[in-house]
């Protein structure tokens, strides 16, 4: 389960994310939209720490991964990642070889048994939907594939760690259609074994595969709803106008 | 004038200057070639200068020359490469590490004759070298020391964030990031650079006057604390203070020829090596 607890957040002087407070259940999927700017991607890198690699920025509040704040001193970075992985906007599978990007994961955390090693490989690949169009080129490199089976190795690369969280950050919007559905469908099953958080500028994909929609609105979390209830029903203004493609 | 005239104008003058560079290269390429072809021979490369170095050829120099550029490649690669990698992956964009930068292109700015006397008072004198193979080395590998950082900074600098962000994300370390992301993406470029700059200090004559070169010495050396002969020199006596400069011209000649070829042969290799290995993953 994640929980933020008043988290701010400052790049520079600049205040980012302001006195956001949620809930995330495990093995459920959760959307945030939000226009342009508001803080999405910023709130999201929170929960692995991939804020920590900008220079300049400042950080209060509590974020909980199962009971744990993750910014306690103890906590080992590179740990967390394993446990909550991450898929970007643009795909970025490494200049190695299909296998090779899958099995990174594994080998950076000091895994060496190259049995183990290929069938996380494989059951990483299956998971992500991608096996069947892989499995003749594992040897080849990753920059053979399209775009949108690029971005499934890169969810695939994310599983193979076992992570129990998954964050996507428009993880579809430089897919064509057809790549998006698959993400989609793929998302859809994933859930079954993840908790999964994604940010999406698509209004229908946000309502077709997730069960919390969290609204942002320069900085602020507006509204954190069942979807449903964001899309058909929302509580507040701000949301209705949003989603209805009203703006300010 | 319309705007499309004005455009074809332009480039037809950019075309033209381009041509007269190539052009240029291949008149000196061609000059030093017809030049000094006629003495090249198999035992021109491989047998010592005699009489007075009016006649045999130039094999200790030869030798001479690859010992030194595999000497200054010992030295400069691996500084310049960590320290490059300091400077672009460990060390941000903080004060210190623009003054490193800094100096690093005031260091390339300094006359090759500069670092010469400074490795004859450092390396030969202080430190006790002579003059030797290990201090025209490292005096020759100071001098490339700023443009193998510079490449190298260069090529790690071309690797996308998105690959480092990808490897954070994974629980990759910032070590395992640079070493196993980072260099391997940027090692085509990185290589390209060192080869490129070996190739340009082959052919230096001021830093290795003072330091390692012996003006004539036939045996080849026995270690790293023997003298050598070295290309760029040897043209240089042969040239303007041989004992008889008509008769040795064409052997000049042909001495140039040598050096030419060796650095186009390395930096043939550098680009054939560089689409060797950017193909593997490309
Ligand atoms: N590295 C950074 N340094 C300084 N300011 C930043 C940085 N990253 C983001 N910001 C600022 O923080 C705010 C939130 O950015 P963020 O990327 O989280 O927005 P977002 O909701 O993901 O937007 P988008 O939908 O365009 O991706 C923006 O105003 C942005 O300008
Ligand atoms: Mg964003």
């Amino acid at each position: 389960m994640l929980e933020t607890i008043n988290i701010n957040f400052w790049y520079g002087a600049f205040h980012a994310l302001k006195d956001i407070s949620m809930k995330i259940e495990r093995n459920t999927v959760t959307a945030f939209i939000g226009p342009s700017g508001c803080g999405k991607s910023t709130f999201l890198r929170l929960f692995n720490r991939m804020n920590d690699l900008i220079p300049d920025t400042h950080l209060t509040g509590e974020c909980l991964i199962d009971g744990k704040n993750i910014y306690s001193k103890t906590v080992d970075v590179t740990g967390l990642r394993k446990n909550v992985g991450m898929v970007f906007q643009k795909p970025n599978p490494f200049p190695k070889t299909i296998y090779d990007n899958v099995a990174y994961g594994l080998r950076v955390d000091g895994e060496s048994n190259r049995g183990l090693i290929a069938r996380r490989v494989e059951e990483s690949l299956k998971s992500a939907a991608l096996w069947d169009e892989v499995k003749d080129k594992l040897k080849k490199s990753a920059f053979e594939l399209s775009g949108g089976q690029q971005q499934r190795l890169c969810i695939a690369r994310a599983l193979a760690i076992s992570p129990s969280v998954i964050l996507m950050d428009e993880p579809a919007s430089a897919l064509d259609p057809v790549s998006t559905s698959k993400i989609e469908d793929l998302i859809h099953t994933l859930k079954r074994d993840y908790t999964i958080v994604i940010v999406t500028h698509n209004m229908q994909q946000a309502a077709r595969i997730s069960d919390r929609t969290g609204f942002f609105m320069l900085g602020e979390l507006i509204e954190f709803n069942d979807t449903k209830k964001v899309f058909l029903n929302p509580d507040r203004e701000e949301t209705q106008n949003y989603i209805t493609g009203r703006f300010g | 004038m319309n705007k499309q005239i004005r455009q074809n104008i332009a480039f037809t003058v950019f075309r033209l200057l381009s041509l007269a560079v190539v052009g240029i290269l291949f008149w000196i390429l061609g000059f030093i070639t017809y030049k000094g072809i006629g003495v090249i021979s198999w035992q021109f490369l491989t047998t010592a200068p005699t009489d007075g170095m009016t006649a045999g050829g130039i094999f200790p120099a030869i030798v001479g020359t690859l010992c030194l550029i595999a000497g200054s490649a010992a030295v400069a690669f691996p500084l310049g490469i960590l320290s490059a990698i300091y400077t672009s992956e460990y060390a941000g964009d903080g004060k210190v590490v623009r003054f490193i930068r800094i100096m690093t292109n005031n260091l390339a700015g300094i006359p090759s004759i500069v670092f010469g006397l400074f490795g004859m008072s450092l390396f030969v004198n202080t430190m006790g070298f002579g003059d030797s193979i290990i201090a025209g080395s490292l005096t020759l590998g100071l001098l490339t020391m700023p443009l193998v950082i510079r490449t190298t900074e260069e090529a790690l600098k071309a690797i996308p964030d998105t690959f480092r962000q990808g490897s954070y994300a994974l629980g990759a370390s910032k070590l395992q990031t640079v070493s196993r992301i980072v260099l391997p993406a940027a090692f085509p470029n990185i290589i390209t650079g060192l080869i490129l700059s070996v190739g340009r200090i082959s052919g230096e004559t001021a830093p290795i006057l003072f330091t390692v070169a012996a003006y004539f010495l036939p045996q080849l050396p026995d270690s790293i604390y023997s003298q050598v002969m070295a290309l760029p020199y040897h043209l240089y006596v042969i040239a303007v203070s041989g004992t008889d400069l008509e008769a040795t011209r064409p052997m000049a000649y042909g001495t140039a020829l040598v050096l030419i070829a060796i650095v186009l042969i390395i930096n043939v290799s550098a680009s054939i090596i560089r689409k060797k290995l950017s193909k593997r993953y490309a």
